[in-house]
């Protein structure tokens, strides 16, 4: 077992063969990757040595005080958080030596097509068909909310290979080439005034049937693994004191005491004690998780880190009075990174409403929560046992 | 701040929970305790020599060279959920944290030696509703005795010394049959209130009352953050436990997607409460942003715990508004809890000083 010494000496021993200093950004993120260093608990050869992911923080604390680049994880988060996973767990030898390196060092982006206008809580019933052709697929279809996709080179897609069965065994899992003329990426406007995500057309996509994921019929468990990640990158970011919104909120109260009232007053103390307590459940489950006594915590993450957004960045656009009536800009543009925390209280306001619906609905994951770790009984199923193509929409 | 406080439990806390939930399993089921409240003898002396004489639980908090176990905040804490979730009738957090503190910050070491014992039970007479840092009531002192009446001191009528702050600025101890102690008849019947008249009574002067007081307040405010984590999850759980039993409709009331959500929105609720509750039992036992800790752990855990409590009335149905059904204790306990110590909206407002969020 690789422990923090030998990780230790592995970052003397890349920082002293490839001195930041002289060495351009890609070189060293490649040379990183190579040395295991890229994610330690990735195996062998794949960018990492097998390491407890726990080491993680140190490798990264160290490079980065010795100058070095990182892969500004930000702009490829999707590919880091979503994609490598399920391409680690699921990929054959051949597809994990192909796309982890380039996706780790950022040459290559990913997006993940799996939403669809007709599929949004119920993904299971997303209609994408893929139709085998000798060695390879043929996609149609069209996808939604797709983040990156005018600047991915890689998706990750789930499409219906089988209609004659019911929803979850019909589809399958695979990689996208982002090039392939059949793809177009279209800005879907939202209501900020910017263009975030985007919709995906699909025509006559063509994908060889090496860049499957997982077997045939089995992509919605594949898929878990994503979607999984998904939501522990969303609700899972650490976070100081008056980390995240309220630190805006307390900021401008702060700066401006022309704008307190007491009703503010009482309800931003409440705010402010809501969001220390979600920090510090985030804090509880990160020291869970590394004591590897993992807890039902995270599910819920995610849920109170969009009710306190919504919550706050509402309270800072009242705050604000006459200049909560104004917004700063409704341009239309393809912003290539997102802060929620970001632009004006406005901006804030209007974006929060997407975390209660994006990476699951706060409904549906309070079903995931009383059904998974409180163990009541389940939504009653009438798609269970129906053809997808019988299914009523 | 320095180091990431320490949220979980340990292997030796855990124990410890287990070992209280036996003992209190043994000794305050839910039918036992209802029918103590009405008997003349609200507190249960058994369950108190169980814990205390047993298992030297009172003396958690007291060094022990002075007759203490030495342990600190964090498993005083664990035991407090333990308690909130039997509502077991006895003086812990008022004779084994808030007195025991007091008598910490004044250096009384005969006395500590004897709380820990657990065979004298001692009681800050401050009333159950004062902040860490409200005002409260002080006696008269004339010709060196104490004169006045002090009202809503929480487990009074179980007490043998009755710590006394006097209007000299000391804090003094008095034998409660110096004392005249008059129980009040209290919302919370398992933490019953009383009144204390000193007519002529003779005190010892132990030290000065205001370090001492706000101490005992403040641990005591930060501990209860666990009673009220206690309540809250016995509340959860056993709705939880009901609603997937009871039947209506041809189906269990748990499966109906209003109630599911209700009850995913409170476990959410009580997990983040066991955070704020963690936070402060360790902040207590390191000295470390304890105010801080303290005022939201207790911001939090009322809204919380009452919140779950009513709720767990509610989805109870009819049979939750019986006085046979135990949750009527928890709404009880869970109420008179709010304003322990302070209400939520008076350690809010202390917040507005610690973070820097100043009031218009």
């Amino acid at each position: 077992m690789t422990d923090a010494a030998e990780l230790e000496r592995r970052t003397a021993e890349l920082l002293a063969a490839h001195p930041p200093a002289t060495t351009g950004r890609l070189d060293f993120l490649r040379a990183r990757f190579d040395a295991g260093l890229a994610w330690v608990h990735f195996p062998e050869g794949l960018g990492g040595l097998g390491a407890p992911r726990s080491l993680q923080p140190a490798v990264d604390a160290a490079l980065a005080a010795a100058g070095a680049p990182d892969n500004d994880p930000r702009r490829i988060g999707i590919g880091l958080g979503m994609a490598a996973p399920t391409i680690l767990q699921y990929g054959t030898e051949e597809q994990k030596r192909r796309f982890l390196k380039p996706l780790w060092t950022g040459e290559e982006v990913w997006c993940q097509l799996f939403s669809e206008p007709g599929a949004g809580s119920d993904l299971a019933a997303l209609g994408t068909r893929a139709v085998r052709e000798g060695d390879s697929w043929v996609v149609n279809g069209q996808k939604v909310w797709t983040s990156s996709a005018h600047l991915a080179r890689w998706a990750i897609l789930i499409a219906r290979t089988d209609p004659d069965v019911p929803k979850h065994r019909g589809i399958t899992y695979f990689v996208c080439d982002m090039t392939d003329p059949g793809v177009e990426v279209r800005p879907l406007r939202q209501i900020t005034g910017e263009a975030e995500f985007n919709e995906v057309f699909l025509t006559d996509v063509r994908i060889p049937d090496t860049h499957r994921l997982g077997d045939v019929g089995d992509g919605w468990r594949v898929a878990q693994t994503t979607l999984n990640n998904e939501r522990v990158a969303i609700g899972g970011m650490r976070l100081p004191r008056e980390g995240g919104m309220i630190g805006k909120v307390a900021k401008t109260w702060r700066e401006r005491p022309d704008l307190r009232t007491h009703d503010l007053h009482q309800r931003l103390l409440t705010l402010w004690v809501e969001a220390e307590v979600a920090r510090l459940t985030g804090e509880r489950l990160r020291q869970q998780l590394v004591a590897g006594q993992p807890g039902f915590e995270g599910a819920g993450m995610k849920l109170s880190f969009a009710r306190l957004n919504q919550r706050i960045s509402g309270l800072e656009v009242e705050l604000l009075g006459e200049e909560g009536l104004l917004y700063e800009d409704w341009t239309m543009r393809r912003p290539e990174l997102v802060d929620f925390t970001g632009r004006d209280a406005g901006y804030r306001y209007l974006r929060a409403k997407g975390n209660s619906i994006e990476g699951g609905t706060s409904e549906v994951l309070l079903n995931i929560v009383a059904e998974r770790v409180l163990g009541l009984p389940a939504e009653p199923r009438t798609d269970k046992d129906v053809a997808w193509k019988d299914l009523s929409r | 701040m320095s180091a990431q406080p320490d949220l979980l439990y340990s292997e030796e806390e855990e124990a410890l929970r287990a070992a209280v939930r036996d003992l209190l399993a043994d000794h305050c089921d839910p039918a036992g305790v209802i029918t103590r409240t009405e008997s003349g003898a609200p507190h249960d002396r058994q369950a108190w020599k169980a814990l205390t004489d047993g298992m030297g639980l009172a003396g958690l908090l007291v060094p022990e060279e002075l007759g203490g176990q030495g342990a600190t905040h964090r498993e005083a804490a664990v035991v407090l959920e333990e308690l909130g979730r039997a509502v077991a009738p006895v003086p812990y957090l008022t004779s084994a944290v808030v007195a025991t503190e007091a008598l910490l910050a004044v250096a009384a070491d005969d006395l500590l030696g004897e709380l820990a014992s657990g065979r004298t039970v001692g009681v800050l007479a401050v009333a159950l509703n004062t902040a860490p840092h409200g005002a409260h009531k002080a006696v008269r002192l004339e010709n060196g005795v104490l004169h006045g009446e002090l009202t809503g001191i929480a487990d009074a009528a179980a007490a043998d010394v009755l710590l006394v702050p006097a209007d000299d600025g000391g804090l003094y101890a008095v034998a409660a049959d110096a004392a005249a102690v008059t129980p009040q008849v209290s919302l919370d019947l398992t933490r019953p209130l009383a009144t204390v008249a000193l007519d002529g009574a003779p005190g010892r002067r132990l030290g000065d009352a205001e370090p001492a007081v706000r101490r005992a307040l403040r641990a005591g405010a930060g501990l209860l953050a666990s009673e009220q984590l206690g309540v809250a999850d016995w509340a959860l759980t056993e709705t939880v436990r009901y609603l997937k039993e009871r039947k209506q409709f041809n189906r269990p009331v748990g499966g109906f997607q209003a109630v599911k959500h209700r009850l995913a929105q409170l476990w959410l609720d009580v997990v983040g409460l066991r955070a704020a509750a963690r936070n402060a039992a360790d902040a207590l036992s390191t000295g470390e942003d304890t105010d801080m800790a303290v005022t939201v752990a207790q911001a939090c855990a009322a809204p919380v715990a009452v919140r779950v409590a009513e709720e767990a009335l509610q989805l109870h149905g009819g049979i939750g508004m019986t006085w046979e059904h135990p949750v009527h204790l928890y709404l009880k306990r869970a109420k008179a809890d709010s304003i322990a110590y302070g209400t939520a909206g008076a350690h809010r407002q202390a917040l507005a000083e610690l973070a820097g969020l100043q009031a218009p």
